[in-house]
């Protein structure tokens, strides 16, 4: 369980994060939603300490994430960024296995590329792709083997930053299908942050809204649709009316 | 509070820049620090090696070659005011490996190696391959900024001592065959006058060299600002830092050595 009290992150002057109170259950698959700027990223760098907040606290699994072994922490995680972040001086198995590589999950080379093939595979890609390199793969092909590297040391929660951004519906529909069957069977803790509400509907046990730096609602994926926040209703319809205010 | 206010001018940029050298020396004291604490990533200094070492061969043994040879020319001209056209050979091979050598292979290697190593990080930065790094529990300093660092401060002296031969073997090609110089007697005068100390001390130069160069396509990289014009700005500061540092590093490593 991941859970986030009072946490608060500024830059400069610009306060982004004012007191986020958030509780993501083990197992379960949390979308947070909420407009362009309005801190998603940085709440997620937050917890994997990649952005240190002002003040707060964050647990998972009952361990503050600030004092644990570094290392051992991280191991825990997987995450596919928004644009995928593939190393460009590596193939793909190398980017996919980069963990099984080095460090505490170190395992031999031979085993990890087989490792990597697999876990393409279980994306959808095929074992050629393997010896490619980042900048020879489309824009779909990057994101799943950013989420073939997410899922390749086998961690007990992974987080994706918008995953879907910048791809076309049926590759979008093709990467929610995926995150959704990798989730469930791997047994994991997800965390997504998106704004695309094709997105929400195909991942989420859970849903939650970002807004003015604080969480604006919360609850099961069925209920977001009735709920009466004038915030929610607002963002998942899409329309320019409402308390959230068009130009930011 | 008119009257001082040139000096907030002044006192601005002044106070900037300290803080610049503030940061870029604690970036070194970690970078330092990483050196000799595990895990190591031989790989990517290997590759690191290659990159500053191998292929940086041509442009810095272009350099040299044309620089002893334009020195013996020079030298020539100047000595045949006062009939001293003799000293032209030891001349050559003092001012080389002295000066010459490793401070001219010390801007090639900044303007080549410095600027690529900032845009390579800075690229990195600006599409979160640094945060993925971190995420996959790689200390982006141990496997990005360590193995470059020590590449180049073991690479640069290699390049200096290749660039010192070339260029006193451009002198000896000017003094022969241009000069009417006696092959025998140039190569003479050259091995007679010239110390080990003179050898030595361009070699650490060239150590101090290299060790600033990367240091600074790594800082600036690491510190690049968003976009491609946040890339480009580092990858400029970058190679304009590693330059006017390599020149005020060469002369207090002047002073320290050859003061009297």
């Amino acid at each position: 369980m991941i859970q986030l009290t009072d946490i608060e992150k500024a830059f400069g002057a610009n306060r982004v994060l004012r007191g986020v109170n958030l509780t993501v259950p083990s197992g379960e698959s949390m979308v947070i939603i909420g407009g362009s700027g309005t801190g998603k990223s940085v709440l997620l760098k937050c917890i994997l300490g990649l952005v240190k907040p002002d003040s707060g606290k964050i647990t998972v699994n009952g361990e503050v994430a600030d004092t644990s072994a570094r290392d051992a922490f991280l191991a825990r995680f997987g995450m596919l960024f928004q644009g995928g972040a593939l190393f460009d001086s590596l193939p793909v198995w190398q980017n996919v296995a980069f963990r099984l590589l080095r460090g505490s999950l170190k395992r031999p080379r031979a085993e990890a590329r087989d490792i990597a093939i697999e876990k393409l595979r279980r994306v959808g890609l095929r074992p050629e792709t393997a010896d490619l390199f980042p900048a020879e793969l489309s824009g779909g092909m990057q994101k799943r083997v950013g989420l073939a590297r997410a899922i390749a040391a086998e961690p007990e929660i992974i987080f994706f930053d918008e995953p879907t951004t910048g791809l076309d519906p049926i590759m979008a529909g093709v990467i929610n299908e995926l995150i959704r069957e990798i989730v469930t069977e791997m047994g994991a803790t997800a965390m997504t942050i998106t704004h695309d509400m094709t997105s929400v509907r195909a991942i989420a046990d859970r849903v939650a809204m970002l807004h003015d730096g604080a969480i604006k609602w919360t609850g099961r994926i069925a209920e977001m649709e009735e709920t009466s926040d004038p915030y929610v209703q607002q963002f998942i319809h899409g329309r320019a009316e409402g308390p959230i205010m068009a130009i930011r | 509070m008119t009257a001082l206010a040139p000096f907030s001018i002044l006192g601005r940029p002044v106070l900037g820049g300290l803080a610049l050298l503030g940061r870029i020396a604690i970036f070194a004291a970690e970078t330092i620090s990483h050196l000799a604490r595990p895990p190591f990533y031989p790989k990517e200094f290997l590759a690191a090696l290659m990159q500053i070492g191998w292929f940086s061969l041509p442009v810095v043994a272009l350099t040299s070659l044309f620089t002893g040879g334009a020195l013996a020319l020079q030298i020539y001209a100047g000595g045949a005011r006062f009939s001293a056209e003799a000293v032209v050979p030891s001349i050559v091979a003092i001012g080389m490996v002295r000066e010459l050598g490793p401070v001219l292979g010390g801007l090639m290697v900044a303007a080549r190696v410095a600027s690529s190593i900032a845009a390579e990080i800075g690229t990195m930065k600006v599409t979160e391959q640094i945060d993925a790094l971190v995420t996959l529990s790689t200390n982006p300093m141990k496997y990005l900024t360590v193995p470059r660092v020590l590449a180049a401060t073991i690479a640069v002296p290699a390049l200096v001592a290749v660039g010192d031969s070339i260029g006193i073997f451009g002198g000896y090609l000017v003094g022969v065959n241009r000069l009417g110089f006696n092959p025998a007697t140039y190569l003479k005068n050259t091995r007679d006058f010239l110390e080990v100390w003179d050898i030595a001390s361009g070699l650490w130069k060239g150590a101090a060299f290299g060790f600033i160069v990367a240091l600074m396509g790594c800082y600036y990289g690491m510190n690049s600002g968003r976009g491609a014009q946040g890339v480009g700005r580092a990858t400029k500061a970058a190679v304009v830092a590693a330059s006017v540092l390599i020149l005020a590093t060469n002369y207090i490593l002047t002073e320290v050595f050859f003061s009297a």
